[in-house]
This record gives C-alpha cells, sequence and structure tokens, in this order.
C-alpha cells in the first residue's frame, strides 16, 4: 500500500537505529503522546530496537482510556431506552462502566451499533424516523472535524432524531499537565502526528519554549516513529527545544483551516474530567449553545451518576509516563483486558492492554516479578 | 488515537445531501469519503483518512523528501559502518578518513 | 465401541490453563459452583474463538466429559473401531449473512466438518446434517443452501448419509443454524496430534491470510472492492492428502477459522508446550485484505480464516510438503512462515516487518473495528 508500506521498511528500520545509537551519549526520557503511537510501537516492538539509554514513556493520548466512568456510564443509560439507536466506534463498546458495557447491553437487546464515520449515524437517522440516534462523540482533536460535520449537517437537514453524546479532549492541556507535574520525568515529546493534521503545531510552540522541551511532530508507522525519535534525540543532544515536523507530508503548521473553522462553529473549549488524570482546565470540547438540541446530555436526563473507581488502579500515573504497566502490581493478573481495572487497561490503545496484547506482562523479567510480587504483597 | 489511512481519490461526487463526497482507493478497496474538509483535493490526488473523513492531501513531494533522507541515512551508515569496520581491521594504515 | 487397543494419542495432562504463563488461574475461579466468574451470563466473546471460548471449554465442558479422546481438544476425535483408527467431528455454523461472496451457510458447514477430518489425517467419508430453521425463512434461500452443501459434499468426495430439521418460533432462530458431524478414515502410520510439534519443525500455510474474515465484513460494513474479496472456502482434504504423501510423518495440522491464525497456533504452542516463532514478512497477504485491515484498524493475524490450513512438519520435509503444496490449486501460495522454538514455551512471537519483536496472544473476544 502507498506511503504505508514505505514506512515499515527492515533495512531502513535498522538505519535508524543505527544513527540513534550513534546520536545518544546519555539517558534520556520521552514521551509519545498518542495511544495509535504507543500501539505501533509495542506492535512492531520498536523500543527493542532503541538503546538502552533511551527510554520511551507513554502518555495520555488515547481518548477511550481517558473517558470518565461517568461518562460511560451515562452512555449505557442512553443506551438502554428503547426508545434509543446507540451508535458508537468500536473502541467503546468494550469499555466498562460500573456495572456493564455497550457489548453486553447489546446482547440484552439494546439497539447498539458499531459505525465507522459519523455520518453513518445520519443514514441510521434518517433510516428510522421513530427511534432517536445517538452517537457517542468521543475523540482528540483529530475526530473533532468529523463529528462536528455530523451535528452541522443534521442541522442542514433539520433531522429532529439525531443527537450526540461529547467526550471530547484536546492535546496541549494535557501535555502542560504532565510538564506541570512534580514528579515529571519527560524531557522530550514525540508530538500527535494526526491531531496535528488538524490544528497544525503552532500551539506547542509555547510549550516547547516555556518548559524547555524539544517537541517532534510524528507520523505512526515505525519509520515515522524512529525517525522522530532521533530527531528529539538530536535536540536534547545539542540543549535545543524546538518544535520540528517529521510528518511533513501530511502535517503543516497552520493544520488545515476548513477543518478548524467548522470545528470552532460547533463545538467550543471547556473543563474536562481526564479518567486517571483528574480535571483538566480548558481540555475538552463540548457543543456550542446554539447546536443544544443536538446534544444528548441535555436532551437525555439520566440522573446523577454514581461511580466507583478501582482503589489499586495506577492509570494515571501510568497515563504521566511516570509508571510503566509491569511496575503495576495488578498488571495481568487481577486487570487484564478481560476484566480491567482502570482507564489504560480498557481500550487497545491504551498502556497496559497494549503491552498485555504483546505480551509484555509474559516478558517480565525476574526481578522485576519479583519486585513486582513484593508491591503486591506491601499492598494486600 | 488516530487511526487514520493514505488513499487515492478515483471520481469526486456530491451525495443526495449536497455533501462533497469521493470514492478512495485503499490497497485495493474501495471506500466512500467524505471531502468537505479538503476542497483542492481533485481525482488521482492521495489523502488521508481518518473515520471516513479525509483531513489533509498527501503532499507526495514531502513525502519523497522524507523517505529519501531515511535511504541516504542509511546508506552512509552502512557506509561508515564498512569504515569503521576496515579501521578496526588495519589499524597501523592511519586513522579513519 | 472398542477401548481395548492403546490410544492413539498421549492425553495430555489435565489442570489448570494458562499455569505456564504466570496468569494466576486460581484467583479468578474462586469457590463459586459455576467455573466460570467472570462472566454470569453467555457473551457473544465466549463463541469468537479466542480466550473466552478456551476457557468455556477447558473450565466447564471438559472437566465433565473428560476422556482421553477429549483431552486434546483437536479439530476431531481418532479412535479405534475393530482395528480401523477412525476421526469423528462435529461443527456448526451460525454465519451472518448466510450469503456472502464466495459461498454461504450451507458451503461452509460441509467444508468445516470435511476440514476438520482432514486436519486429523483422515479420509472423509459420510456426513450428518442437522438443521435448525426460524419460520419465515424463504424457501428460495433454504433450496439454494440445501443445493449448495451438495455441490460442496460432491467436490469433497463425501457423502451425506443423515440429518435431521427442526423448526423454531419467528425472531428465535435468526434464519438458520447448521450442524454437520462428519467420520473419515485415519491411513495407518499418520498421526497429527498437537502435542507432536517438534523444536526444530517448521511452519508452513498454504496461501493468504484473513480473506474470509474480511469477506464476510465486506458485506457488514459495506466496503466495495476493486476485484470482489471472496471467501476462500475449500474442501482440503485433496490437499491434506497430498501433504501427506510428501510427509506420511506429518505432526500437526489446524484450519484456523475464527479466531485467526493466532488462536490456532497458540492453542498448538500451548498443548504441545512449545515456543512458535513467526516471521512477519513471510506471511502471505493479498493487498485488498491489508488495505480493509488498515481501514478498519483490525490485525490480519486474528481475521477469521476457512480454507486455510497450518502445518507442522519436521524440518527436512519442510521443502517437499511446500511443493506438494504449491502443486495443488488450493496451495499455489503455500509458504513457509515459521518455526517451532526451544524459547518461550507456550507462546507464539513474531518477528516484525521492522525487525522487533513481539507476543502473538489470543485475543480474549471478537477483534472490533477501531478508530484510535
Amino acid at each position: 500500500m502507498k506511503y504505508i508500506d514505505e514506512y515499515r521498511q527492515q533495512e531502513l528500520a535498522q538505519g535508524l537505529a543505527r544513527e540513534i545509537r550513534r546520536t545518544v551519549t546519555r539517558p534520556w526520557v520521552l514521551m509519545e503522546v498518542c495511544g495509535g503511537q504507543t500501539h505501533s510501537i509495542v506492535k512492531y516492538g520498536l523500543d527493542h530496537l532503541l538503546p538502552k539509554e533511551v527510554e520511551l514513556v507513554h502518555g495520555p493520548g488515547c481518548p477511550v482510556c481517558v473517558t470518565p466512568l461517568e461518562m460511560i456510564d451515562r452512555a449505557q443509560a442512553i443506551a438502554r431506552r428503547p426508545d434509543v439507536i446507540f451508535c458508537s466506534f468500536g473502541d467503546m463498546l468494550r469499555v466498562p462502566g460500573s456495572e456493564s458495557d455497550l457489548l453486553i447491553l447489546k446482547s440484552r437487546g439494546a439497539d447498539v451499533r458499531v459505525v465507522y464515520s459519523p455520518l453513518d449515524c445520519l443514514k441510521i437517522a434518517r433510516a428510522n424516523p421513530d427511534k432517536k440516534v445517538v452517537f457517542f462523540a468521543i475523540g482528540f482533536e483529530t475526530t473533532a472535524p468529523a463529528n462536528a460535520m455530523s451535528v452541522w449537517q443534521a442541522r442542514q437537514e433539520g433531522l429532529r432524531n439525531f443527537s450526540v453524546l461529547v467526550s471530547h479532549v484536546l492535546v496541549p492541556p494535557a501535555m502542560e499537565a504532565i510538564l506541570q507535574s512534580p514528579d515529571n520525568r519527560v524531557q522530550g515529546f514525540l508530538g500527535p502526528g494526526h491531531v496535528c493534521t488538524v490544528v497544525g503545531y503552532e500551539e506547542y510552540e509555547p510549550i516547547a519554549a516555556k518548559y524547555h522541551v524539544p517537541i517532534v511532530v510524528t507520523g505512526f508507522e515505525p519509520l515515522d516513529l524512529l525517525q522522530g525519535t532521533l530527531m528529539a534525540l538530536r535536540q536534547l543532544e545539542a540543549g535545543k527545544a524546538e518544535v520540528e515536523n517529521e510528518y511533513p507530508r501530511v502535517v503543516k503548521r497552520e493544520g488545515n483551516r476548513v477543518a478548524q473553522d467548522l470545528v470552532g462553529k460547533v463545538f467550543e473549549v471547556c473543563d474536562r474530567a481526564w479518567r486517571g488524570v483528574g480535571t483538566i482546565p480548558q481540555s475538552g470540547y463540548r457543543l456550542r449553545d446554539a447546536f443544544r438540541d443536538y446534544d444528548a446530555e441535555h436532551l437525555f436526563q439520566v440522573g446523577s451518576i454514581k461511580t466507583q473507581e478501582s482503589p489499586i488502579c495506577i492509570s494515571g500515573l501510568v497515563l504521566r509516563g511516570v509508571k510503566k504497566p509491569h511496575d503495576c502490581p495488578a498488571f495481568g493478573k487481577e486487570c487484564t483486558p478481560q476484566h480491567p481495572l482502570g482507564a489504560t487497561m480498557v481500550s487497545a490503545e491504551g498502556a497496559c492492554a497494549a503491552y498485555y496484547t504483546y505480551g509484555r506482562h509474559l516478558h517480565m523479567k525476574p526481578a522485576a516479578a519479583g519486585k513486582a510480587k513484593e508491591l503486591e504483597v506491601a499492598h494486600s | 488515537m488516530c487511526l487514520a489511512v493514505p488513499g487515492k481519490v478515483l471520481e469526486i461526487e456530491r451525495n443526495p445531501e449536497g455533501v462533497r463526497m469521493a470514492k478512495a482507493n485503499f490497497g485495493g478497496i474501495v471506500k466512500s469519503v467524505c471531502l468537505e474538509y479538503t476542497p483542492e483535493v481533485v481525482p488521482g490526488d492521495y489523502v488521508l483518512v481518518h473515520v471516513g473523513f479525509a483531513l489533509s492531501k498527501v503532499d507526495e513531494e514531502e513525502a519523497a523528501r522524507t523517505y529519501e533522507i531515511l535511504r541516504e541515512m542509511n546508506q552512509l551508515a552502512e557506509l561508515e559502518e564498512g569504515e569503521t569496520e576496515a579501521a578496526a581491521a588495519a589499524p597501523a594504515k592511519g586513522g579513519a578518513s | 465401541m472398542s477401548t481395548t487397543s492403546a490410544p492413539e494419542h498421549e492425553p495430555t495432562a489435565p489442570g489448570p490453563a494458562k499455569a505456564a504463563r504466570g496468569v494466576d488461574v486460581g484467583a479468578l475461579l474462586g469457590s463459586c459452583p459455576v467455573p466460570i466468574m467472570d462472566h454470569k451470563e453467555v457473551v457473544l466473546a465466549h463463541g469468537s474463538g479466542g480466550k473466552l471460548t478456551h476457557q468455556l471449554i477447558t473450565r466447564m465442558v471438559l472437566p465433565q466429559f473428560r476422556n482421553e479422546f477429549l483431552e486434546p481438544l483437536h479439530d476431531g476425535a481418532v479412535f479405534s473401531v475393530n482395528g480401523s483408527r477412525l476421526a469423528f467431528s462435529t461443527d456448526s455454523y451460525v454465519v451472518k449473512p448466510i450469503f456472502f461472496p464466495g459461498g454461504d451457510i450451507g458451503k461452509l458447514a460441509v467444508h468445516g466438518t470435511v476440514n476438520d477430518l482432514a486436519m486429523c489425517g483422515a479420509r472423509p467419508l459420510y456426513l450428518s446434517v442437522g438443521f435448525i430453521l426460524e419460520e419465515g425463512l424463504p424457501m428460495d434461500d433454504l433450496w439454494r443452501v440445501i443445493r449448495s452443501m451438495q455441490e460442496a459434499a460432491a467436490q469433497a468426495g463425501v457423502a451425506l448419509v443423515t440429518g435431521d430439521t427442526k423448526v423454531v418460533d419467528r425472531g428465535k432462530g435468526d434464519q438458520i443454524f447448521i450442524n454437520t458431524s462428519g467420520i473419515g478414515l485415519v491411513p495407518p502410520g499418520v498421526r497429527i496430534h498437537p502435542s507432536r510439534a517438534r523444536v526444530g519443525d517448521k511452519v508452513l500455510i498454504n496461501g493468504p491470510i484473513a480473506v474470509h474474515g474480511i469477506a464476510i465484513m465486506s458485506v457488514r460494513e459495506g466496503l466495495e472492492f476493486e476485484s470482489e474479496i471472496t471467501s476462500d472456502t475449500a474442501p482440503l482434504n485433496g490437499l491434506v492428502e497430498a501433504m501427506l504423501k510428501a510427509c506420511p510423518d506429518m505432526h500437526v495440522l489446524r484450519d484456523p477459522t475464527r479466531g485467526g491464525v493466532t488462536s490456532a497456533l497458540a492453542e498448538i504452542a500451548e498443548q504441545a508446550k512449545v515456543g512458535i516463532r513467526l516471521e512477519e514478512t513471510r506471511i502471505p497477504l493479498s493487498e485488498a485484505v491489508k488495505g480493509a485491515c488498515e481501514i478498519l484498524g483490525l490485525d490480519p493475524l486474528y481475521v477469521a480464516n476457512e480454507g486455510k490450513v497450518l502445518a507442522i512438519v519436521p524440518a527436512e520435509a519442510a521443502d517437499a510438503v511446500l511443493a506438494a503444496m504449491r502443486n495443488h490449486p488450493l496451495g499455489r501460495d503455500a509458504a513457509l512462515i515459521g518455526e517451532v522454538v526451544d524459547d518461550h514455551p507456550g507462546l507464539v512471537t513474531m518477528k516484525t516487518t521492522v525487525g522487533g519483536s513481539r507476543v502473538v496472544d489470543m485475543l480474549s473476544g471478537e477483534q472490533l473495528p477501531r478508530i484510535c
């Protein structure tokens, strides 16, 4: 496949790995922001190609993981209603709420449908005028243009039976929250390539300057990730802290203005709760008042929702790169993708889930396993 | 986050609701894609598609440039490794060039 | 049924699943009378061929019916009757849609049991069929399915000798469910069993993966293909016979279906307590299937297959078996995709396209399309 296969070639990957080894003179900690990048790194075993001085920690770039438990419970409450067709991206189907998940609700008779594109929901709404179609609009800035278009288009057409349950999150506030934290170890970032396709990378320049960290906007294929890592390391070795673009084939500094325009018309910035991290100010999107009629949170009063997070889950520390999945005593034991305890295990993009799926819990060295055992005893 | 895949735009049309759409080819599979956010795209262009929406045109020149950088670096690294090995094998002949 | 002759295979020792992997199974079992604590009800994932299916069988079914023929959990059971070795297998089909590019539920049902028998090294002889029909199923559809089964049986060289038909109320049966069971004859000298995988053996496959699953999904997701992706469902008994001729001492055969190539190999690795190492660059995958997987965010290693056979053969026989496969219409793109190793017993790992490494583990349930 064009523009995919070229970026997966072994020889070039080995070449990059060699160059990285030559460049590094001391230990560095880098964070890749996006869950999709984490997924790629673990799937291709890229971190095994890096010298031991380079540590990759995984960021909070997984909108599924960080969707608050309360929002998930709310989605399920809406999906249970017999007059509702609840549409969602596949990623959200298995995320457990306080009691259940959407897939289980589906098996019990709820009309829950997986959609590939938000526009599919409009088709469903047109075809089912007697039902209320609700779309679970999650994502980072990347997905906002698509979600915004579904609402915009619904209003253009005068569709009365379509609404969205919004849980959008933004990257820069999350990065700042990480950098401001006293236990922060991250010295450089591989920036979110597809988010920047939409928003550009102008807003990362003040962050790089303020915290003196290099930020390299990076793609998702193995060669992109290795090259982005190399560029970040070169900056760190040279004491630089700039924003660079590893992904110029689709990212421009100003991003996609047309998309930004429509997103701005439909959404506005608001405070958002991030599961495992807490509320980060001005870190999410909500629908503007003009689109209140399409806001499922207003249309469906589901009452107060009591949620309970697991006390032993350390996903907040994992999301901020302070701990790795195998540092958690519950990893691979009480906490697996089949019965996840918290944010980073609930979706395939979460660091814990990615590690588990690609077998990291099985590759734990005896020392680490022993340490995990010690922690388990200490916690009990 | 953000699974997005490059595809080649085949034909462009407006759907019954007036939205600008295209058929795009992803390695042999053809899927419908919304082009509202990439008004400049014409058939034959490659676009990056996320959840059924083209977010950006793939800049073929930039892609070629990125790729060239990788290849050159790989060749250079191989050359240097070859030199290093040769130097290690015959130190009496003088330092590396 | 005679039980005086020696068992045809080594029964695997019963015990908690996955003990070798460090997962604390004991903590999961608890003291509830129903062995599977995690789910109070059956969920879809229990049928997807991955971890939950495995759990359901090993924790609920196996302990109740424990016997040497069931233990191996192979595609079919092999036992002796009056000196001849017979293979016996069963399979049920619930696929939706019932008609898809390249086939239909009837064709799958015939091929499925024929193939399960072939995976035991048997020549398939006789099939039974059980229909569960939903009230309201169009008679034309039923006729199409039956005709398709007749063609498939004729092509595979098997006879349908007995059957049963039931009809359930409208809404209680999702159009049509089919069960087929079959009996075959295992030639002398053939001993196919998952536990026979040995370090140094090579892993072969007869062609590109993930075709069937994508063909089905193309209908469900409304994907179009330039040249349509059709299911690769096929009767494999002819191909397997050719492979056995090239290597009568075949160690393992398995046809990967739900759960993908991963589930099949992970099960073998676990049962044989060996490691399996794959090479990603060698795994045959067509461009169109790859494109579909990229768009939907699916990993082809977990997508369902039909008409595919994995073989684990002694290293010295690999070339001969590959040649025999490539000589056969169902094996033209046969490839050597990995080998059995003594590292990481019980696990499947893979060298990735960029030279890294990862573990290939079973999923717990169905793979869902993703956007992240």
